[in-house]
């Protein structure tokens, strides 16, 4: 297979076990790319990118526009804070003025689930979803993915739980689909709050024991509480999360194995990780800020070899 | 209906590696200031016989060698059907104020080594820059390239394929054109 079978990177859902599998191995080339002298590459000189982020960001969104910047792409930038959303324009009003520009991808952030599937239907371009609500974020599965790759050779039979507010993370449906793809088992941890109703039918396991899962896994996928989509309390306080959910080096100490730490970033330190981990050996969060870059270059080459000219 | 003959086999492929060798050695001396580098993926099959051949003749001379893929350096990713997969950028040298000679099996419309060029930059600013070719298409210049070092010579029409085989990948070294009708 030398070609993705989507026409967007939307959602990991969409995606074929041997589309990740390329994105990892052009991934993989990047990365020595981008450890030469000169990062910079000429492959999307004829292309234009937008980059609209209408919810905040700030790793994803340098992220991007370092790819984008390293594969001599044309960007622009558009954040709903400073932007004309605020005068009550449409989503797909504000899309088509800034495709009128003549833009070949869009990467979109949005706070809506389905808004970049939507935005698909409606416009001519290619569109890369940067996180969509409490629905996906494709390249942070994919970055995540290639991350424990990276580390253990492969991804395949190894035990990642993800843990925290499951709830209203997007990273962590987007890694439980990734991960199954790559033939990992894939379960949660959290207070019962904080789980979605669909658990079961994704068959996902739930630990509500933060020790019992971390016995069992290879990888803890550490989430953040995401307070600003929290409409109601899902749990006391967070000092009393970081009690019970919390992993600090006490925690990692009582197991009877080492395991690696992972976290998407920001990070609230103190909360669901102390500093002591967050910074230990066991963390690869660095490697995965990295390696996110990599990926991020994977997807724009792939997607833009789709776009035909002439 | 398709149409295949031989243009080398082993032995003259041989002969001309050898020749191409002593070429080299003309202009290179022991090899203290040159590097040889490969074009991915092609390429490095035909610099790998150069250098052991090199080798055979002088086993003093350490000559650096590397592969450099030239996949995102290419104009063309926008106007093929399927994205070229990279080859490993097998590059751990400098070529600051090195002599550099390309190698690649077809010299075709120039595109290739147009990107190598580039390519090859980003690893420093070579003193100089040559190019060996095995087979050389005459007439089907796209960009003003020309080759240093040539194997043979052909003249080939568009709708025929210069075919170089290797014995790591085909099972035998020999060069064939096709043609299609």
């Amino acid at each position: 297979m030398n070609n993705l079978s989507v026409d967007h990177l939307l959602g990991i859902k969409y995606l074929e076990k041997s589309d990740i599998e390329l994105i990892f191995k052009t991934a993989d080339n990047f990365k020595k790319i981008i450890s030469q002298p000169i990062k910079k590459v000429p492959s999307l000189r004829d292309i234009t990118i937008a980059n609209l982020f209408f919810e905040n960001s700030t790793r994803t969104k340098l992220s991007f526009e370092l790819a984008e910047k390293r594969l001599s792409a044309d960007i622009i930038n558009f954040s709903s804070v400073s932007s004309s959303i605020k005068k009550g324009e449409t989503l797909l009003d504000t899309v088509n003025n800034i495709l009128a520009m003549k833009v070949d991808i869009v990467v979109i952030r949005h706070p809506n689930p389905g808004a970049s599937v939507f935005l698909s239907r409606n416009i001519d371009a290619k569109i890369i979803n940067a996180g969509d609500g409490t629905h996906e974020h494709p390249t942070q599965a994919l970055l995540d993915s290639y991350s424990i790759r990276e580390k253990y050779g492969e991804v395949k039979g190894k035990k990642i739980v993800v843990i925290g507010d499951i709830l209203h993370s997007r990273v962590a449906l987007s890694n439980i689909f990734c991960l199954r793809k790559l033939g990992a088992e894939v379960r949660v941890c959290g207070p019962s709050s904080l789980m979605p109703k669909n658990l079961e039918s994704l068959q996902v396991e739930h630990f509500s024991d933060l020790k019992e899962a971390l016995e069992w896994c290879d990888v803890a996928n550490v989430l953040r509480i995401q307070l600003e989509r929290q409409d109601v309390n899902y749990f006391p306080s967070l000092r009393e999360y970081a009690m019970v959910y919390g992993i600090d080096k006490n925690v990692l100490d009582g197991l009877k194995k080492d395991i690696t730490i992972m976290h998407p970033g920001p990070i609230n330190r103190g909360v669901e990780l102390s500093s002591d981990v967050a910074d230990s050996s066991h963390s690869i969060i660095l490697d995965q800020v990295e390696n996110g870059v990599a990926i991020r270059m994977a997807v724009l080459y792939l997607l833009a070899g789709k776009i035909k000219l002439n | 209906m398709i149409e295949e003959r031989q243009i080398l086999n082993k032995e003259s492929i041989q002969i001309i590696i050898e020749r191409l060798c002593h070429q080299l050695i003309e202009n290179h001396n022991n090899f203290e200031n040159t590097v040889l580098v490969g074009i991915q993926p092609r390429g490095r099959y035909l610099s790998n016989r150069i250098l052991s051949q090199l080798n055979m003749i002088n086993p003093l001379n350490i000559i650096e060698s590397g592969n450099v893929d030239i996949s995102f350096y290419r104009d063309d990713l926008m106007r093929r059907e399927n994205p070229i997969l990279p080859e490993e950028m097998d590059m751990n040298l400098s070529v600051e104020g090195k002599r550099v000679v390309l190698i690649d099996d077809v010299l075709y419309t120039g595109r290739s080594v147009r990107s190598a060029i580039d390519a090859l930059m980003t690893f420093g600013r070579p003193t100089s820059v040559e190019l060996l070719i095995l087979i050389d298409r005459r007439f089907s210049r796209h960009l003003p390239i020309q080759s240093d070092y040539v194997g043979r010579t052909v003249n080939a029409i568009d709708s025929e394929k210069v075919i170089v085989e290797w014995k790591e990948v085909a099972g035998k070294d020999r060069v064939l054109m096709r043609k299609e009708e």
